[in-house]
């Protein structure tokens, strides 16, 4: 044989990429590659028995009430609102800087007070966060463009802070009510 | 032209396959790198809803995911179609995510654990009541850094 001559027989390799192709396809099937995303948040510790909750304090003006009912419709400040105005809705409300009388004095003080159904839909409470989240995050960000010219997400540490501060996201989420019924 | 229809009629030399398996390790090495291993098989099927102001969730080794949605087709016979609560690898009831999140904080260093962040991954149609019965729990755990996972896109 022409192999024989030439000493040692070539190995094969032709399997090797059937080999290659297995493993590859074991690994593409078992993991994943999707980057966890989502909004994130903190959740109030539990009240201590002792403690009672202390609301009076606070004035309703600075009080921006988001109700959502079991049919996923919203109730802003006593008036029903579609979900695609409650942004808008949302900045208004935390810079308003003592305007419109109803609304917050300033932005320090300003709270959003959420509150849902035990019936409402997750996708609309996402949502609603979203909107939420997309107000303050719109205010910061022009507040940031202004002061230093700079998006809020490229501005450094400190300065963040203080705009932070200056803007403060305050959600508070009330204990939810079962009026629509559980499904 | 002799010269052309002279290689025309030369026969096509096979295409050497040798490096092909060098290519298909080097895909296999980049998958293995870029990818993290599924740790759990889902028993609930989850669609996790759109948002736009999301934000990475940093240090997986620090998250411990909490599933609610349907059961998956296979086991609606057994289970029904009504919400339930994953965690780990089986069904399970509110009363356990205290025990859960314990669970979890055993197995992490103790520097880690004010670090650790709750992922809760609901289908978008779940309704309010059970995720706001697990948030409940995790308050009651003290595991108050909480994570909605959603999936980036508009409305």
């Amino acid at each position: 044989m022409a192999n024989n001559r030439r000493g040692l027989p070539e190995i094969n390799a032709g399997s090797m990429a059937d080999i290659a192709f297995l493993l590859l396809i074991f690994f593409l099937v078992t993991t994943t590659m999707d980057v966890d995303t989502g909004i994130s948040r903190k959740l109030p510790p539990m009240p201590e028995e002792e403690q009672l909750e202390d609301d009076s304090q606070i004035k309703a003006k600075n009080i921006y009430v988001v109700l959502i009912n079991a049919n996923n419709q919203l109730l802003v400040e006593g008036e029903l609102m579609d979900i695609s105005q409650l942004k808008e809705g949302a900045k208004r409300f935390i810079d308003n800087n003592g305007l419109d009388p109803n609304l917050s004095d300033n932005p320090q003080k300003a709270i959003i007070s959420l509150q849902n159904d035990r019936g409402t839909e997750y996708k609309t409470y996402i949502r609603v966060q979203n909107e939420l989240a997309a107000a303050y995050n719109e205010i910061r960000n022009d507040i940031s463009l202004k002061k230093y010219g700079k998006k809020y997400t490229n501005l450094n540490k400190v300065k963040q802070k203080e705009i932070r501060k200056m803007y403060p996201q305050k959600i508070s989420e009330a204990e939810p009510k079962n009026i629509g019924g559980d499904s | 032209m002799s010269r052309f229809k002279k290689n025309g009629k030369k026969k096509m030399g096979a295409i050497s396959t040798a490096s092909l398996p060098d290519i298909v390790f080097m895909l296999l090495f980049f998958f293995m790198v870029t990818t993290v291993m599924r740790e759990t098989t889902l028993f609930v099927s989850v669609v996790t809803p759109k948002a736009t102001e999301i934000k990475k969730l940093e240090k997986k080794s620090l998250v411990s995911y909490i599933y609610i949605g349907e059961p998956i087709k296979r086991l609606q016979a057994s289970y029904g179609t009504s919400s339930r609560i994953q965690l780990n690898d089986a069904f399970a009831t509110v009363d356990e995510i205290q025990e859960f999140i314990a669970a979890e904080r055993e197995a992490r260093d103790e520097k880690e654990i004010p670090y650790m962040t709750a992922s809760i991954k609901a289908d978008e149609s779940v309704k309010m009541g059970i995720v706001t019965d697990v948030k409940q729990e995790l308050r009651k755990a003290n595991a108050l850094k909480i994570n909605y996972s959603t999936r980036k896109g508009t409305y």
